[in-house]
């Protein structure tokens, strides 16, 4: 892969977190850096390591390969190989490949002067999962509350969760990530739309410009957020979308142990009408 | 505009802080069982300072069981007293115990003149003595025809009663004119309120009409991929109100809905825990007594008993559970009193009723012997 013209003005060594010069280089137009190694290292061991659970496992039907982890009866303990423990230390894989992911996106970031928000950005997609295989289990007191790795068995225990609940749809912070995720990609559907708009006038016609997107939603709406405030908008969104996930997870079982449509019950008993 | 936007913003913050405050939230560390394979999801969770609390209090109001004397083989009580209808074959000795126990149970500030005329014990005057009757031989129906549902545990006048005159947790028959809201909202169709007894859902509050009266069957889930046209879909009315009658099941018994189903397919018998099956049976039992025994003492009863549809108050679930998954934690009081023990009619009946229904019951793993309960019951006695 040929390097672009103006690439080697930006491919600029130093900036990274840890380890000097090592692995301070490019592979074509992959930056590698500690954190990339480290990512490759993981996400090979613990994919291989899926394979070698699948192999052992009844079948090889992607939709039904089922990685599961520890019976709660080992608690916070490590469990034998094919009794949950392939499924820690693919856990530990998985984590290790994320957050290196992230690491190396803060070392870019620093050898281009920029700001973080694009590895805090994943970084709460990091925490939503984290929340679901460490925060939540520890609180629970046993690995064996975390979500198995297969296609159906995750959606299986997803839905065996919701039910543990009685009615997950009454959960709070369910109800908040849910209206995120929605209003995430409606945000995202109403910029894409807009900008494209301007930028497809049709046939001979000029362009427009971000003033006649200002100009067109406040005329719909009396306000616009602005050509900066719909990307910070965007972003906060996203990230509070999956924030509430982790959320909605975390205090099902460790901060409430009943259904949720009981929880409401602050709400019936405001002292406005009871 | 600002005003506003400061006035909104101190009621989110008001409203947040209730909520924050005020909502009941628990904190670890919980306690957890397992009843699927792992990493199913089917698991219990509960509070172990809080539910095992909800069992201690009942347990601390029991009333003491007098041993039980020796028959000794005297005159009966039916032949020593006038107008002894039920438990006359017992021994005079047997006879007074169990008098002297419900009493307890059942009228413990009244005392025998909660049923009795004090001068003439024979006199049938008062309601209260020969609805006693018709709840004996229901007592006796349950110990010796649904054993599938209370096992070797059985059941007494305590086991709903609880020291109270009524049962406490009962239903009245819903007020058709209440189905309806006021005003502009119209035709509710009996949902859309923060009902008790469907666990505070919007769900339909009068599950128990259809089902547990009422004997429709819960075949909500298809079992073909598609519609079928030959065959009548079931409605999504039907499918709340089943919603609506398990909510119920799981707040009458503290359990979560993965105590008997899979969620994965909740129709599927080989897939549910063996709960589900006592649990099956537990809905027939409720339908039984409700029709042949706790319906026709209607008849007997004062206005004020009676509710807005001129019936009495029936059972579910939470009548003898009352937030316990075994009722009482499984406490023995029922084999201290053979005589609770009787012929029944109704096994014979809900047999010939399960029959019918052949093709689901032969699909119940166990169906037809007793069997065990749910492995992940918390212990207590047995």
């Amino acid at each position: 892969m040929s390097m672009l013209s103006f690439e080697k003005k930006y491919r600029v060594r130093g900036g990274t977190l840890i380890g000097g010069d090592l692995f301070d280089f490019w592979v074509g137009p992959f930056y590698v850096g500690f954190f990339g190694v480290t990512t490759i290292f993981f996400s090979i061991l613990g994919t291989t390591l899926l394979i070698y659970g699948a192999a052992i496992g009844p079948t090889w039907n992607i939709w039904q390969i089922n990685i599961a982890p520890p019976d709660i009866s080992y608690g916070l303990a490590l469990a034998p190989l094919k009794e949950g423990g392939l499924w820690q230390i693919v856990t530990v894989c998985a984590i290790g490949a994320f957050v290196s992911w992230a690491l190396r996106e803060v070392e870019i970031c620093r050898k281009l002067g920029m700001g973080y928000h694009v590895p805090i950005a994943f970084g709460a997609a990091i925490f939503a999962y984290v929340s679901l295989v460490v925060i939540r289990p520890v609180l629970m007191g046993a690995w064996g509350h975390a979500f198995p790795y297969g296609i159906l068995s995750h959606l299986d225990w997803v839905s065996n969760v919701g039910y543990q609940y009685l009615h997950f749809h009454y959960n709070p912070a369910h109800m908040l990530a849910v209206t995120f995720f929605f209003t995430t990609t409606f945000a995202l559907a109403l910029h894409g739309g807009a900008v494209l708009s301007v930028l497809n006038p049709g046939q001979g016609k000029p362009i427009g410009t971000a003033e006649h997107i200002n100009t067109f939603f406040r005329d719909t709406i009396g306000y616009s957020i602005g050509e900066l405030g719909i990307h910070r908008l965007g972003l906060f969104l996203a990230i509070a979308a999956g924030f509430f996930s982790a959320v909605c997870i975390i205090i099902s079982g460790p901060f409430w142990s009943r259904g949720w449509p009981e929880w409401w019950n602050w709400w019936l008993e405001l002292p406005i009408w009871s | 505009m600002k005003i506003l936007a400061w006035f909104i913003g101190f009621i989110f913050l008001i409203l947040t802080g209730f909520m924050l405050l005020t909502a009941g939230w628990e904190a670890p560390p919980m306690d957890s069982e397992q009843s699927g394979f792992r990493g199913t999801g089917m698991v219990q969770v509960s509070n172990p300072r809080v539910d095992p609390a909800r069992l201690q209090a009942q347990l601390e109001m029991v009333p003491e069981i007098s041993p039980l004397p020796e028959d000794g083989g005297g005159p009966r009580a039916g032949d020593i007293y006038q107008n002894v209808q039920v438990l006359g074959d017992l021994s005079v000795a047997r006879f007074t115990r169990i008098m002297q126990q419900m009493t307890e149970w059942v009228t413990p500030e009244e005392g025998c003149a909660g049923c009795h005329v004090l001068n003439n014990l024979a006199d049938d005057s008062v309601y209260r003595k020969d609805v006693s009757r018709h709840m004996i031989r229901m007592t006796q129906a349950i110990n010796s025809g649904w054993e599938n549902h209370v096992q070797a545990t059985g059941v007494t006048c305590y086991t709903c009663h609880r020291g109270q005159n009524v049962p406490e947790y009962t239903w009245f028959n819903a007020d058709p004119a209440a189905e309806s809201g006021r005003g502009l909202v119209g035709w509710r169709a009996g949902q859309n309120r923060a009902a008790e007894q469907v666990g505070l859902t919007s769900l339909p509050e009068d599950p128990f009409g259809d089902y547990l009266e009422g004997t429709d069957e819960i075949r909500i889930a298809g079992r073909t991929a598609l519609p079928e046209a030959d065959k009548p879909g079931t409605s999504i009315q039907h499918t709340e109100e089943t919603y609506a009658l398990m909510m119920h099941m799981s707040t009458s018994l503290d359990v979560n809905c993965t105590y008997c189903h899979n969620s994965r397919d909740f129709g599927s018998w080989e897939q549910s825990n063996p709960a589900r099956v006592s649990a099956y049976h537990g809905i027939r039992m409720a339908q039984t007594l409700n029709l042949e025994h706790v319906a026709p003492v209607s008849d007997l009863l004062p206005p004020d008993r009676l509710g807005p549809t001129g019936e009495g108050r029936k059972v579910n679930c939470t009548t003898c559970h009352q937030g316990v998954n075994k009722p009482l934690g499984g406490l023995q009081m029922a084999e201290n009193f053979p005589s609770l023990y009787g012929e029944s009619v109704s096994s014979q009946a809900s047999a010939e009723r399960e029959e019918q229904s052949g093709e689901l019951v032969s699909a119940i793993p166990g169906s037809g012997n007793p069997v065990g309960t749910a492995p992940d019951s918390p212990a207590g006695p047995r």
